[in-house]
């Protein structure tokens, strides 16, 4: 099966989605960036979702679940680049991913991540 | 099958085209009343007999809906599409085709031949009114679409915040459109605080409300923050009325405290801006 | 008008109904959102069929009713089907692993929904979507 790839930079993980997502690629994706936490201690997650062009139900709750296990790891995930369409449908599927932090791009993301919880100490 | 309904009623038009035009022409003009010139409708005139006349002629030239009908068809749809487009009533572009029965009889006669031919016209003239009808549809739903646009300007009031100053009554359809172009332009100017401003706003109903909270919420999963600004007294009493939990959302009473407040949150120092621009 | 029948047996299977349910909104000329709308609820339905009922198929196909453009899918299944189709269609009810938002928010992306099921006589879920 197809792996997203994880690439770590500095003291936070960037996952930049641009494939078409199955669910078992979702599925995987959540395990092994709580491997990934882990093994390089890092303090930060980025993901990045410009190029989905729809984000379901199940996607929605998979980046809920990053979150949450990522938090307990002690990162910090942060979702960017949704497009406006997809935010949109979301918040009709009646999905508004309280708790996740949100930024309009990587670079926002990664500032938003340094600057709160102290990442990159 | 051949043509033979119609006889020879084609060769003997083919024999007159030019005066059968000249008829067509001057007929078709007067209900025009000059607003196409008659250079450009002789041409017009001309390609459409051409090819209802070829289609005739050919073998299954009864039937309008047949391949051979193919060209005129196209013709007539260019014909109803410019009509509709220029703002032409539907009698006045159905007439340029019910005009050339007219012109038939009067310079080669009615004929047993005429009648079957009538039919054909009559046909086609019916396929460019759908035909008109579906133009003039287009041109009310794109009018439509523009007004909509028109309305709902945003408007960059420093890098990294806009403003959408809402004028007018909210309906659902333009709720909608509202929202989808502020978020995109969120997206285009990479702003992260978006200013609607509701002071133009005469009443909020349930839906309309609805849609602004949608926006808000939207906007979020974007990685943007809005800021509500001049809401009303009566609008705060609907809202509250209504029961519609704004939460968290940020509410200024007008969009200057709204703008200061982006500022502040983005790290603006305002003075030192405004030394900076020699203000 | 073109109509595409696929088969639902697999994960790949439901990105590739979402791919021809897009096209087909495309050529509807369905605008940016209401695509993306459109799409979504395929996806959660034909996740549906494919983890509730079992796997089955979808059939998408253009709609033109003379004034507008649009696209119907019908998503079957001949699995357990649903007991209480209204409890299946609140928000937060799930039998299974998801949000519970699939079937509830699904009809809430399209503009006619309809689903046909018994238990044990599989189901059909019809969702349709207009140009406007």
């Amino acid at each position: 099966m197809e792996r997203l790839p994880i690439l770590k930079i500095g003291p936070m993980l960037l996952v930049s989605i641009q494939v078409d997502l199955r669910d078992d690629m979702v599925i995987a994706l959540q395990e092994d960036l709580a491997d990934r936490i882990v093994d390089t201690g890092a303090r930060g997650v980025v993901i990045d979702i410009t190029a989905l062009d729809i984000v379901d139900s199940f996607t929605g709750r998979m980046l809920a679940t990053i979150a949450a296990l990522s938090r307990v790891l002690d990162a910090e995930t942060v979702v960017v680049g949704m497009r406006p369409a997809v935010a949109i449908t979301l918040v009709e599927l009646g999905l508004s991913l309280d708790g996740i932090k949100t930024a309009l791009d990587v670079e926002r993301g990664m500032r938003l991540l340094s600057s709160a919880g102290g990442v990159g100490r | 099958m051949t043509s033979e309904p119609f006889g020879d009623l084609i060769e003997r038009c083919r024999a007159v085209e030019d005066d059968l035009v000249r008829r067509w022409r001057a007929d078709v003009a007067a209900s025009l009343r000059g607003r196409v010139s008659e250079i450009e409708l002789d041409k017009e005139l001309r390609e459409i007999l051409d090819a209802v006349l070829s289609a005739v002629s050919a073998a299954e030239g009864a039937d309008t809906r047949s391949a051979a009908y193919g060209e005129a068809r196209a013709l007539l749809v260019d014909l109803s599409r410019a009509r509709a487009l220029q703002g032409f009533s539907p009698r006045e572009t159905a007439v340029s085709v019910f005009a050339l029965k007219k012109a038939v009889r009067e310079s080669v006669g009615a004929g047993e031949e005429f009648l079957a031919f009538s039919d054909v016209i009559d046909e086609l003239a019916l396929f460019t009114f759908e035909t008109y009808a579906k133009a003039r549809e287009e041109v009310i739903s794109n009018q439509a679409e523009q007004l909509l646009e028109l309305a709902t300007p945003v408007v960059k009031l420093w890098q990294g915040v806009v403003a959408l100053p809402l004028v007018g009554t909210l309906d659902s359809a333009r709720a909608q459109v509202v929202m989808e172009k502020l978020l995109q332009t969120l997206v285009d100017t990479g702003s992260e605080y978006a200013i609607i401003d509701i002071t133009g706003v005469p009443a909020v109903d349930t839906q309309v409300a609805q849609h602004l909270l949608k926006t808000i919420v939207a906007a979020r999963l974007m990685g943007a923050e809005c800021i509500i600004s001049g809401i009303r007294p009566q609008i705060a009493q609907t809202i509250v009325a209504l029961g519609i939990e704004f939460g968290d959302i940020a509410t200024k009473a007008t969009l200057a405290d709204a703008l200061m407040l982006a500022l502040g949150r983005i790290g603006v120092d305002v003075a030192a801006e405004m030394s900076k621009r020699g203000l | 008008m073109t109509a595409q029948e696929l088969p639902i047996t697999g994960d790949a299977d439901v990105v590739r109904v979402r791919q021809a349910v897009r096209a087909a909104a495309v050529e509807a000329k369905l605008s940016l959102v209401d695509q993306t709308k459109l799409v979504t609820a395929a996806s959660e339905l034909a996740r549906n069929t494919l983890t509730y009922g079992g796997g089955g198929g979808a059939l998408v196909e253009q709609l033109d009713n003379g004034l507008r453009k649009g696209v119907r899918a019908v998503f079957h299944d001949k699995g357990p089907g649903i007991a209480d189709v209204a409890q299946a269609l609140t928000d937060g009810f799930t039998s299974g692993s998801g949000m519970g938002l699939g079937l509830g928010g699904a009809r809430r992306l399209v503009d006619e929904f309809v689903i046909e099921t018994a238990p044990g006589d599989g189901t059909t879920v019809t969702v349709v979507k207009w140009a406007r």
